[in-house]
């Protein structure tokens, strides 16, 4: 039955609407059968597995690991370089994400957030001014002429990759999704050496860029992350390797698919959207919604029991696989008041879309600044914005899941702020 | 909804046009004020409060307000929402007549109440000689004008502050101090900072957290006397070992006093350790027999805890006063059967010399504590303490997000010592060693309660009896 569920829910038939199968998984809130994962489903157990120290996110952890029902695909950060903390336990985990976090957010760098605003607000107008541009608002695909480049940038700035080199960065980027979203029809070994290129040449660019900036440090985060003099010092070249890497893959396909997600389920709730283009600040509660209702990150599959648990009367073994799906537990009616509705001035919003507990996401206050910034000025500046497919069609990724385009049509694009 | 089915009608009546007065205007008599508004009462509602300003916070009163980041007029507490009360602020009160239901003021005049709530709260302890006490540069904290003064002391700059007394409050003070750059002695009569509050295996981390950051910390010795100058201010503290620390700021930091000396008489249940009162916060009588309109939230309520044996816990803790404020609200507005007991776990933060320090649980009734995660030498940490072969409190220094998980090992009496593995165990974790608390506090055999459930709706209590 379990399996079977879990078959259904990585078919690619039902990626554009997921939620009946996790109503149905909700059934059981921890289902097992066979080999499988332990599946993870009501709010409550995944929160509570979230903060369980018995829980690890080291996969070096997991027993012989039976049936991946992802498959390879699951491994996004290749074996060349060392797990960065998304996949660390406590200590190691700790130190890197304090070391990490030291120039970028409270206490010690309050305001890097905050003062990319401007950045990112040119950004988002550059974007905008390119759809207008381009001549045929008549079919706009808001994933490759918005989405899609934008976190990239972000990112690039964020690290402080020169302005000339950020095209590569959108290449190797580009790669790298691509390998987590494998075209069915593609050559696997053709499409694994791009992989491998892509992540050796990416590696070796930042590697060389560590290197120059522990010479000629700046204000960007990897100068500081190599040359840190906290308590606990600076990384090494292949920790801020391994870091910089996960800045990049861990917040580009996410936020990309959470802008897209959120022009999807503006444009098919137009009362929303014509709130949000008179009140900006609506962006706020909308983003925090969209986390709930339509996550980027579906499930959470990496993580590992320590010991013996048992969860909602459920014994699970030491070594076990469990699969924490966040997105169910976001509609989970348990929960939340009527939780298939999008209803953006929900009050009770502590969605799991950001995850919870230790690793719960870094680039929090970043992604929501992007995602408030890039819907408001779209709902702003796109005149009657109208949805061309419905539903979109959608990547292969059942667990980083979003629309590969999303065409749109309008009538015109309003000039950018003064 | 029981309300519908209100018997007489009475209960209705009092959510619309009863008195309600709640005595001690600060965060449990604020939050209790809101939720009944929240519960629909239209009636009157009295806020009585002797100190002359609207609620207002104290927790940053021994952190950011001692920095000088933040003023103390601006500790205010945020209002969740409009309570349209009679502020009678500045006015003690100084009487309970319960056969009348009227409550005297420091000004004669008499309020009269058809439910009453009493949150009047702690007191610091003052320095035992009054003569000394009096002298200028002694201080305590508690209120909004104590954080004022002694901030103005602080930035004085005087040569050296002597803080008496290591729990929270005098370990906060003396962090403050040499965040500042000031020369600081802490008289700890312990054998370390904080031990009464989570035993001396934590307070050796505790001591060497005063000293790695310049604290003149002595423990084991009481201070026995302050000294002025002929001007009148204090010049010197002598201690019991013989020795003499000469200071211009002492701030005396003894724990606190409960407000109840104004009930004397009345016939209530309360003295010096608080106001008992029942799961459901209604106050004891002194006959022992539980009252039905008079109430007791925060500092100076004393009440049974399922969870704990049902021994009597009073809690100076900022969250209890919150849900216990809320409880009382609710069951002050409601049918019997609609009551509520007030099950919240006991939980504490502090931050002190960069360290965030949170507790679950009631620690000092541990016998045994074990590191479960990270080490006692890396200040960061997480420890659970066993009474009983039960988890029955944890502790944690920076690695405050694990503690949701300790606090359901808690309510569900998971046995002690921990039978499995987690994240970051290291040797010392496989061991557990005594707590080490200096006087413990042993609660008799009894039933076991514990809490299942996660959300307010599933919460059960599953009573298994004694052995
Ligand atoms: C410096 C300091 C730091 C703290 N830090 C923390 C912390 O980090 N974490 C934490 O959990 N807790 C902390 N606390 C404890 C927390 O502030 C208290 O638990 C909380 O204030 C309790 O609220 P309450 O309303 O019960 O009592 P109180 O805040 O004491 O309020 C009682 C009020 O009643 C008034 N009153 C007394 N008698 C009468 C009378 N007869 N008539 C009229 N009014 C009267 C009092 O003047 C006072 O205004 C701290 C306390 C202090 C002083
Ligand atoms: C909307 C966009 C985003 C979503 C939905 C999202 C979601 C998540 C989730 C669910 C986790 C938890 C993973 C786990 O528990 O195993 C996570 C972790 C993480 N995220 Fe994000 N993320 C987003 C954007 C970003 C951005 C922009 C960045 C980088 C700047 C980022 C960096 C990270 C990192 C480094 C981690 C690992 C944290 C740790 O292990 O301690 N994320 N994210």
């Amino acid at each position: 039955m379990t399996q079977a569920l879990l078959r259904e829910i990585i078919d690619y038939a039902n990626r554009a609407n997921p939620y009946p199968l996790y109503e149905e998984l909700r059934k059981t809130p921890v289902s097992h059968d066979g080999t499988g994962p332990y599946v993870v489903s009501t709010y409550y157990e995944i929160h509570s597995l979230l903060h369980d120290p018995r829980i690890s996110s080291d996969s070096r952890n997991l027993k012989a690991t039976g049936d991946d029902p992802l498959g390879e695909s699951a491994d996004d950060e290749g074996a060349a370089l060392p797990p960065s903390f998304l996949k660390l336990d406590p200590p190691d985990h700790d130190r890197l994400r304090r070391m990490t976090n030291r120039p970028f957010g409270p206490p010690h760098t309050p305001h890097r957030v905050h003062d990319m605003r401007d950045e990112l607000h040119g950004l988002v107008d550059g974007l905008i001014d390119g759809i207008a541009t381009s001549g045929d608002l008549d079919r706009v695909d808001l994933v490759d002429q918005f989405a899609y480049p934008f976190p990239v940038t972000v990112i690039c700035r964020l690290l402080g990759v020169p302005h000339e080199d950020e095209p590569r960065f959108h290449v190797w980027a580009e790669t790298l999704a691509a390998s987590l979203d494998p075209d069915p029809d593609a050559d696997p070994a053709q499409r694994g050496k791009g992989t491998t290129d892509a992540r050796m040449e990416l590696g070796m660019y930042l590697a060389g860029l560590i290197e120059e900036r522990r010479k000629n440090p700046g204000d960007d985060m990897l100068s500081q992350l190599a040359t840190a003099d906290g308590p606990d010092g600076a990384m090494t070249t292949m920790e801020a390797l391994s870091t910089s890497a996960l800045l990049l893959i861990a917040g580009h396909e996410t936020t990309v698919n959470l802008i897209t997600n959120g022009m999807l389920t503006l444009l098919r709730h137009p009362d929303v959207l014509q709130r949000l283009r008179e009140e900006p600040g609506l962006s706020v509660p909308i983003v925090e919604e969209l986390l709930r209702y339509e996550p980027p990150v579906q499930l959470l599959p990496q993580r590992t029991t320590l010991s013996d648990i048992e969860v909602a009367g459920v014994a699970i073994p030491k070594g076990a696989s469990l699969w924490l799906v966040l997105a169910s537990g976001n509609r989970d009616p348990k929960r939340f008041e009527n939780p298939d509705r999008f209803d953006p001035d929900r009050k009770d919003i502590q969605h799991l879309g950001l995850g919870s507990g230790i690793h719960s996401c870094f680039g929090a206050p970043l992604a929501r600044q992007e995602a408030q910034l890039a819907l408001s000025e779209l709902a702003r500046r796109l005149v009657n914005p109208r949805l061309l497919e419905d539903p979109p069609p959608y990547r292969q990724n059942a667990v980083l899941r979003g629309p590969r385009h999303l065409p749109i049509a309008c009538d015109g694009v309003l000039p950018k702020a003064a | 909804m029981t309300g519908e089915r209100t018997r007489d009608g009475s209960l209705e009546q009092l959510k619309r046009e009863g008195r309600i007065v709640v005595v001690g205007a600060s965060l449990a008599g604020l939050r209790a004020a809101e939720t009944m508004r929240d519960k629909g009462f239209t009636g009157s509602l009295t806020m009585i409060g002797d100190e002359p300003y609207e609620p207002y916070d104290r927790p940053p009163l021994s952190k950011q307000v001692l920095l000088g980041n933040a003023v103390a007029d601006h500790t205010a507490l945020p209002r969740r929402r409009a309570i349209d009360a009679d502020w009678r602020l500045g006015v003690p009160a100084t009487g309970l007549d319960m056969a009348a239901r009227t409550v005297r003021l420091g000004n004669g005049d008499e309020v009269e109440y058809d439910r009453l709530l009493i949150a009047t709260g702690v007191r610091a302890r003052p320095w035992p000689n009054p003569e000394e006490a009096e002298l200028e540069g002694v201080f305590v904290l508690r209120t909004r004008d104590d954080g004022e003064g002694l901030q103005r002391a602080l930035a004085a700059g005087p040569r050296r502050v002597l803080v008496i007394g290591a729990g929270f409050t005098g370990s906060e003070i003396a962090s403050a101090c040499r965040e500042r750059g000031l020369n600081v002695t802490v008289a700890e009569r312990g054998e370390a900072p904080l031990v009464g509050a989570l035993g001396a295996v934590i307070g050796r981390v505790a001591a060497e957290m005063h000293r790695e950051h310049d604290v003149d910390l002595r423990t084991g010795v009481m201070v026995t006397a302050l000294e002025g100058d002929p001007a009148g201010r204090v010049r010197a503290a002598h201690l019991s070992d013989g020795s003499s620390v000469e200071a211009d700021v002492v701030v005396v930091s003894l724990g606190a006093q409960r407000n109840t000396e104004w009930l004397a008489g009345s016939g209530l249940g309360a003295g010096p350790r608080g106001i008992a009162c029942d799961a459901g916060c209604r106050a004891f009588d002194v006959r022992g027999i539980v009252t039905d309109d008079i109430f007791v939230a925060g500092d100076v309520a004393r009440s049974p805890h399922a969870l704990f044996g049902y021994q009597f816990l009073s809690l100076e803790h900022w969250g209890n006063a919150v849900a216990q404020a809320d409880t009382a609200a609710h069951n002050m507005l409601s049918e019997s059967a609609d009551r509520r007991p007030h099950l919240w776990v006991p939980a504490f933060w502090s931050s002190q010399f960069g360290v965030n320090i949170k507790s679950v649980g009631v620690p000092p009734m541990g016998t045994e504590i074990i590191v479960t995660q990270g080490s006692l030498s890396e200040r960061r940490f997480a420890a659970v303490y066993g009474y009983q072969g039960r988890v029955i409190a944890a502790v944690t220094f920076d690695n405050c997000r694990w503690l949701p998980f300790y606090e359901h090992q808690i309510e569900s009496t998971a046995p002690f010592p921990p039978p499995y593995s987690t994240v970051d165990r290291r040797p010392e974790g496989n061991k557990p060693v005594p707590a080490d608390f200096p006087d413990p506090s042993v609660p008799t055999h009894g039933p076991t309660i514990t809490l299942s459930g996660y959300s307010p709706a599933d919460r059960k209590m599953t009573f298994t009896p004694g052995r």
